[in-house]
């Protein structure tokens, strides 16, 4: 375990050295931009969508008391979406989708010699592997987020007037009830530690990767059960760091 | 030049390399012989410095690789073409971005003039018009040569071959192993391959290691090897009936 972490530390000193050029980076950071975060768009929309409907017909399916205002189905909707569901469930399906994608990448990459072409080239391959990645997800899955919460909240409004159950009016009242903006930076605080934990322990994973395919495929099974375990353990530690 | 000085490397208690001396020359292909396990690619990761040697010294033209700043170690990187025995194309680029990929990284040229380049390199291997195809749509021989390509676009000054003709038929291996020697002769590099393969000891090696339980048993041409009357290295050289009939 501090074998492990030693060799973590070491790694991202590797990876945040300053890139061998500036052009290259750039180029890299596009792409990743584009496969970590444009390419993740369409499960963000599907499982926002569906959850945030699904939330707001909980709550309101749970609310049996006629002493309690029905427009809380909004409000805890919104406060269920913006504090867990969009930063760290979001994250969690991300820590599966792209966490796994790097480690499998990197680790391929380890078992077919490329990444000892780019050493014996005189690059350093932490840096040019895994800090596009790193940067990309920290920069693009605040915007991940924010879309998440915008379409899981619009999934609340459709599943309400679907439904009937709580009136629109209702809802948007709840939506807007008590709004505290420091919950938005609550969510993308959490959002940008998730998105550093996700790629650089895929990274690490799939850098350490030895032998053969199912060593990657071990690696990429590792990147996402550890990544997955720190989001859960670190959005514990923000949270009583921030709300507390 | 490239001089191995007393190089011992071991992995836990097994001493893979043990004390091995050798060096290789300029403008000449250097082979590497032996046994599979007898240490040979430890000995040419040593001398890549992809493994850090347990004792000894490793000497490139006067610089001696461990006792340089990590600076100067990332220059001497970037005077080394390196083919890797499965070629380590990156498979998310085609064959031109393969080649260009050095060119990128280390110079400031225009992408024409990096285009001239991986073109005059692809034709020096022999393959026009594959710009534009992915690891994935070439056959064993063009891998590797288009891996000889990239490991060339930059004008090293050593080139270090790894098994280049494991995988191929006889016909693909003895064009690989020509472009190597023509290779090391046109451009007088210093060139180390890592072989097993009969054929090319007998056409190509100019200086011959062979190591033998981690040792530097026998050094020599491709003459001297058939003269030889070392009995490991003829035990490894004429290991099959057919090249023992062929020696005698």
């Amino acid at each position: 375990m501090i074998r492990q972490l030693g060799s973590f530390v070491l790694l991202m000193i590797q990876a945040f050295k300053r890139p061998d050029k500036g052009s290259v980076f750039r180029k890299q950071l596009m792409y990743e931009f584009q496969s970590l975060g444009l390419e993740s768009m369409g499960i963000v929309l599907f499982v926002s969508a569906f959850t945030g409907g699904i939330a707001a017909l909980q709550t309101a399916y749970n609310i049996d008391n006629p002493l309690i205002p029905l427009y809380l189905v909004g409000f805890a909707t919104r406060q269920s979406i913006v504090l867990m569901f969009s930063p760290t469930i979001i994250s969690l399906i991300l820590a599966g989708k792209v966490g796994s994608r790097i480690a499998s990448e990197i680790g391929t990459m380890r078992v077919t010699e490329q990444i000892d072409a780019l050493k014996i080239m005189g690059i350093n391959p932490a840096n040019y592997l895994i800090l596009p990645k790193i940067t990309a997800a920290m920069i693009i899955n605040p915007f991940l987020i924010i879309f998440s919460v915008f379409i899981s909240l619009l999934g609340g409004y459709v599943a309400c007037a679907v439904s009937g159950i709580v009136t629109l009016s209702d809802y948007i009242t709840g939506l807007r009830y008590e709004f505290d903006p420091f919950t938005i930076t609550y969510a993308l605080i959490k959002t940008v530690v998730f998105a550093f934990i996700v790629t650089a322990v895929s990274g690490f994973y799939g850098y350490q990767t030895k032998g053969g395919a199912l060593d990657v495929g071990d690696s990429s099974t590792k990147a996402v059960v550890y990544s997955s375990m720190l989001i859960i353990l670190f959005d514990l530690i923000i949270t009583q760091l921030l709300l507390a | 030049m490239i001089e191995a000085r007393n190089i011992s490397k071991s992995f836990g208690d097994h001493n893979v390399l043990k004390d091995v001396s050798v060096s290789f020359d300029r403008g000449q292909t250097n082979l590497i012989i032996g046994q599979s396990g007898s240490g040979k690619t430890v000995l040419m990761k040593c001398l890549i410095g992809l493994y850090q040697a347990d004792k000894g010294q490793i000497i490139y033209d006067d610089r001696v690789f461990s006792e340089i700043s990590e600076q100067e170690q990332m220059t001497i990187r970037k005077e080394v073409g390196m083919l890797f025995q499965g070629g380590a194309l990156f498979d998310s680029k085609n064959v031109e971005e393969n080649v260009m990929f050095p060119l990128s990284m280390f110079t400031d040229q225009s992408y024409e003039e990096k285009l001239e380049r991986v073109n005059f390199c692809l034709n020096r291997v022999n393959l026009e018009n594959a710009n534009k195809l992915f690891p994935s749509e070439l056959s064993g021989g063009m891998i590797k040569r288009v891996a000889i390509a990239r490991a060339i676009s930059m004008n090293p000054k050593y080139l270090f071959c790894d098994e280049p003709n494991s995988g191929l038929d006889p016909r693909t291996s003895g064009v690989i192993d020509n472009l190597i020697k023509e290779i090391t002769e046109e451009y007088q590099i210093t060139t180390i391959v890592n072989t097993h393969d009969m054929n090319s000891v007998l056409e190509i090696g100019e200086k011959i290691a062979f190591i033998h339980q981690g040792n530097l048993w026998w050094t020599g041409n491709k003459e001297d090897v058939l003269k030889s009357d070392n009995e490991e290295l003829n035990d490894f050289i004429f290991a099959s009936e057919l090249t023992r009939r062929l020696k005698k």
